[in-house]
């Protein structure tokens, strides 16, 4: 096998050196009744090159070279190269979590510094090293505005992500928390009369998103208000990192659950990305996941360590803020990569591509489709509303190997045939016409079948 | 060390300082010292009901957290704030950096309490930790 | 300063590099958008009050500057690369390199977790791939990909343990955890809502099979048990410990954080395991990356199967596969689409790899290995448990103690000799725990290096232990202080925030 570095002789020798005659006698511990005595039905051992050709065949059926409106939650930014050169060095790729200060500033220092553009980029005061994706990050700082208000009661924008809704529910559930999902308004965004009534005197904190599911800006501002003047938290959930880039942050937030891989992480079907919370100072020690905090060493020379880990699991136990422990640090050097990347200026250009794409492709839909919440200022996503069915429209594109918008009847059936699309700065013209010119092309048809039955019926 | 006459201890390394119906409590020298480095102090809020024996806080080191046990039954009239900013006075005089000072409910529960030659005799046994 | 030799490691000239906001200036950029192809919009009007005037300290730096920082600041990085990592309990096996390669085609890397089934058959195909591998090697009948980490498989597992319970009638109260288990154990119980019960080690650092006896009821949900467990020691008595829970409807929860040394060997569905999770980032190779990503499968018997997070992929009847969102017992969504399926394709690339034999050999090796290093340390430090020790060895620092070098110190010292320290401090059973996990990546060059290097420590500390104590000497920084750093945080770069004490490196 070609990982192992040993040869039969130097087994041998190391058996002999233990004192024991096979390698059998270091399993004895394991009850011979339960001991597998036959090779394990996996795929025999393959050469790299049959691994490689292997995977190339499952890329193959992967949708290869087709041009994507999907965004929801998973955004297809282009990532520069830069970052898998930095990060497949093995120095940061086969590290662990960096328990041995001295032998890890690479690690730390690059998380210091992530937790650092992470907060000037939400406009928070401290951030953590990172948290599984968005989905858990908006879960767990949720429970963390539970144990800062010792109120028990949760309400949820409906415009959250519906997945990242789930996923609160699978952590409220058995904690008994009640969940109260509020409806968005005409406009898109969180139906704000709604809101007054929704928060009670046991309501730990607000959930929402913004840009919201459907690309709508949330008015932070006003929520904070509320939630605020009731006694209650208000926690932000960004999906869309990038648009941060040009739309001011929730800095009215309590606390902001967000998910950082529209900077420089591959989709890879969804996974891993890179959750992150950010907080304000004086709510840290209630924050879950690991925190770097900046020191001196003995000779009063700079450098960095894990702190405030009394908050975590291998110490508090069941009494910890959560239960993480591995988290998504290489995820997390890759968005820290891309942030430096593009930085001050870079990061506001890209996002105004972004949505100077959007904007162009909702013109153009809104020609032949129902553009949904048209006039609320959002960033690059937009739910579009057809005569056809959006199942029947992506199939016909898939045809053109481009990939439709999400329909989204699945998630919010009240919408009807409506679906939702992405532009980023990867999406060029050419491939927002043809897609809204087979958009146009079916909606002609649908509407002119639908004339011709007129026609026919009075004639 | 000498452990201050006017004090009671428990055998959670706290101790208390009766003023008549009221009392100053606080952590052992003992305590800081097997705590070692203190970086942290969660105190309760004035107004706060204590109980004897059960916990009120927690002292954190870099990597342990100790939970607070109440020496005595009352209610929180004062914190000390210095302990948020600067712990570490905690480990320099642990029987000047005072906690919280207290309405006791039942001045009574103190006798239960060790004296300083109980306490310091306790330390001795316990020493070998 | 060293009075001993080492023959692995030597001093190397690093560069010192600040942090990347000194090296910003306004004009700098390592981007370049290419040219508008659709008309310029108007921010201020398309955004109102909601647009983003300033990024305020964000950097503004060059490309090569990107490239040797980053580079730089790995430099300062220990890893599996550079040698032995005998951490234990994280298994820090080699990390394959085609690994990465097959993780980056471009299908797979650029697959949208929301395109249509129809051009996702090969994300499908590679996890059912892997599931069904996974499902063989640890003999359970059904399981899921979807939690992130070990610790979030835990949290998935124990979902399903108290759904199991309450189709049954009732959650029941607590969960029984041995005193020696990871700390994530009894945090993944309080955040499933249960009470966490601690169950003692017996003198041979196994379960203590009277007080399970004793402590068992209809009130316990589960035990949550490692196996081998964090000694590093094989429960031997398993099947009792999984007949004392089943005969009171308690289920046996196995943390896999140890499956290395199980692979290929014994299967935990045939020893009476009813859920366990993997950590796909220890058994499987997946990079650890500087702390993760990780991935946490969990498997269970065909009972708790309806209770699986949702979606599950399914086999459609005309070969293709697809998702199953219609669930109705499933605990939920644990995380948002799939899981972390560029750690899916990692493993099941480290799978095909290794192949049956290749595995084998793998757990072999890797048990191999720990007792060589057992055999030829024990008696220079004190080995607290006798028992028979598989991918793992706990040793303490009880003798040198005496002397004043503690498991940290000595720790510390192993970096002058260019290793990456063992586990310190852990498991908590053990007063100066020196926990070393191997692995079966080591060659028994390397082996004899890390002996040489630890005698040689023992050797120091009976000498003069202040050189033990002080360690290490051959780092960019020495020890750092963790107290400051505690007491008044410093969490983000700020330009007024530099400590004016603290000297530039």
């Amino acid at each position: 096998m070609r990982y192992l570095p040993k040869s039969p002789a130097d087994r041998t020798a190391m058996l002999k050196d233990i004192g024991v005659a096979t390698i059998d006698d270091l399993f004895a511990p394991i009850p011979a009744e339960y001991r597998l005595n036959r090779d394990l039905k996996v795929p025999r051992q393959m050469a790299e090159s049959e691994i490689v050709d292997w995977f190339r065949e499952r890329s193959r059926e992967n949708g290869e070279n087709h041009a994507s409106f999907l965004g929801a939650g998973a955004y297809n930014h282009y990532r520069p190269v830069i970052i898998d050169s930095l990060i497949s060095r093995g120095e940061f790729l086969t590290a662990y979590t960096p328990y041995q200060a001295e032998i890890s500033q690479g690690t730390l220092q690059s998380i210091f510094e992530f937790q650092s553009m992470i907060c000037e980029l939400t406009g928070m005061e401290v951030a953590n090293a990172s948290m599984y994706d968005g989905s858990t990050a908006a879960a767990e700082a949720v429970m963390m505005a539970v144990r800062l208000t010792g109120r028990r009661s949760v309400a949820v924008a409906r415009s959250v992500h519906p997945e990242y809704r789930e996923v609160l529910a699978t952590y409220a559930f058995h904690q008994g928390m009640p969940l109260a999902t509020l409806p968005f308004a005409d406009n898109g965004g969180l139906d704000l009369r709604s809101l007054e009534d929704a928060i009670t005197t046991d309501t730990a904190c607000l959930l929402v998103q913004s840009p919201n599911f459907f690309g709508v800006l949330e008015d932070v501002e006003a929520l904070a208000e509320i939630a605020h003047r009731k006694g209650a938290m208000l926690v932000v959930s960004i999906a869309e990192a990038v648009s941060l880039g040009i739309v001011e942050p929730p800095r009215q937030a309590d606390v902001i659950a967000m998910e950082a891989q529209s900077f420089g992480v591959p989709l890879t079907f969804g996974g891993p990305y890179c959750g992150v919370i950010a907080t304000r100072e004086a709510y840290v020690r209630q924050m879950p996941g690991r925190l770097v905090g900046q020191t001196t060493d003995r000779s009063g020379k700079r450098g960095f360590v894990l702190t405030l880990a009394t908050r975590e699991q291998h110490i508090r136990r069941e009494k910890a803020t959560s239960n993480i422990c591995t988290n998504q640090a290489l995820i997390a050097l890759m968005a820290n990569i891309f942030m430096t990347i593009y930085g001050k200026v870079g990061l506001k250009e890209l996002a105004r591509h972004n949505l100077a794409k959007a904007v162009y492709a909702i013109e153009q839909f809104g020609k032949h489709a129902n553009v949904l919440f048209a006039g609320t200022p959002r960033f690059n996503e937009f739910v579009i509303q057809t005569s056809e069915d959006p199942y029947s429209i992506n199939s016909r594109l898939l045809g053109h190997k481009i990939v439709g918008g999400l329909p989204l009847k699945k998630f919010y059936p009240e919408l009807g045939n409506a679906s939702l699309w992405c532009c980023t700065e990867t999406s060029t013209r050419s491939m927002i016409d043809t897609a809204v010119g087979l958009v146009a092309e079916s909606e002609r048809s649908m509407n002119g079948t639908r004339e011709e039955n007129v026609e026919e019926v009075t004639r | 060390m000498s452990y201050p006459t006017d004090f009671k201890y428990t055998k959670e390394h706290e101790w208390i300082k009766p003023d008549g119906g009221n009392a100053t409590i606080g952590i052992t020298h003992y305590a800081q010292e097997s705590l070692g480095d203190i970086v942290f102090v969660d105190l309760p809020k004035p107004g706060a009901e204590l109980t004897a024996g059960k916990t009120f806080g927690s002292v954190e080191s870099v990597k342990a957290v100790s939970d607070l046990y109440a020496p005595a039954s009352g209610t929180v009239t004062e914190v000390n704030g210095d302990l948020t900013t600067a712990p570490e006075k905690i480990n320099q005089d642990a029987h000047g950096a005072w906690m919280l000072k207290m309405k006791l409910k039942n001045p009574g529960e103190l006798n239960a309490l060790l004296s300083s030659a109980d306490y310091e005799k306790f330390v001795a046994e316990q020493g070998g930790h | 300063m060293p009075t001993h030799m080492t023959r692995k490691a030597t001093r190397h000239v690093n560069q010192n590099e600040g942090l990347i906001f000194e090296k910003s200036s306004p004009g700098k950029a390592a981007w370049k958008l290419p040219p508008l192809d659709v008309p310029e919009v108007n921010t201020s009007t398309l955004l109102g009050s909601q647009e983003r005037k300033d990024l305020g300290q964000m950097p503004e730096v060059s490309e090569i500057e990107i490239i040797r920082h980053f580079t730089r600041l790995s430099t300062w990085n220990y890893a599996i690369d550079l040698g032995m990592y005998p951490l234990g309990s994280c298994t820090m096996k080699y990390n394959p390199r085609v690994n990465e390669v097959v993780s980056r085609l471009e299908g797979i890397a650029n697959g949208h977790p929301y395109q249509p089934e129809k051009i996702s058959q090969g994300a499908l195909r590679i996890i059912k791939t892997l599931s069904d591998c996974l499902l063989e090697i640890t003999g359970m009948d059904a399981i899921t990909l979807q939690p992130a980490a070990g610790a979030h498989g835990e949290f998935t597992g124990l979902l399903m343990v108290r759904a199991h319970h309450e189709s049954k009638g009732s959650p029941r109260k607590k969960v029984l955890i041995p005193d020696s288990a990871h700390g994530t154990n009894p945090a993944t119980a309080a955040m499933v809502g249960y009470a966490v019960e601690n169950l003692k080690s017996n003198a041979k650092g196994m379960v203590d099979i009277p007080s399970l006896q004793a402590q068992m009821n209809e009130d316990v949900a589960a035990l949550m048990l490692t196996n081998p467990n964090t000694l590093g020691v094989f429960e031997q008595e398993i099947h009792k410990v999984a007949d004392i829970l089943h005969a009171k409807g308690g289920l046996l929860y196995m943390d896999g954080a140890n499956m290395n040394a199980l692979v290929g060997k014994v299967r935990p569905g045939d020893f009476g395991v009813d859920v366990m999770h993997l950590n796909l980032h220890k058994t499987f190779s997946t990079p650890h990356g500087g702390g993760g990503p990780g991935s946490g499968p969990v498997a269970v018997r065909r009972a708790l199967e309806p209770f699986l997070p949702k979606p599950v992929p399914v086999s459609k009847p005309d070969g293709t596969l697809a998702f199953d969102y219609d669930r109705p017992q499933s605990v939920g969504r644990v995380r948002s689409f799939y899981g972390n399926s560029g750690m899916f394709i990692r493993a099941l690339a480290y799978i095909l790899a290794n192949g049956p034999d290749g595995l084998r050999q793998t757990t072999e090796d890797a048990v191999l290995n720990a007792n060589y290093i057992r055999k030829a340390l024990e008696g220079i430090f004190d080995l607290p448990y006798s028992s028979p020790s598989m991918h793992e060895v706990v040793l303490s620092d009880k003798v040198q103690a005496k002397k004043g070098a503690r498991t940290m110190d000595i720790a510390k010292r192993l970096i002058d000799y260019g290793f990456h320290p063992y586990t310190t401090a852990f498991p908590l059973i053990v007063p100066g725990a020196m926990m070393i996990e191997p692995t079966e990546s080591e060659s028994k060059e390397e082996l004899d290096l890390f002996i040489e290097a630890m005698k040689s420590i023992a050797e120091e500390v009976h000498e003069d232990a202040e050189v033990v104590k002080t360690a290490p000497h051959s780092t960019r920084v020495t020890r750092l202080d963790e107290t400051a750093a505690a007491r008044k945080p410093i969490l983000r770069w700020k330009p007024e925030s530099q400590e004016p004490t603290a000297k530039s490196q």
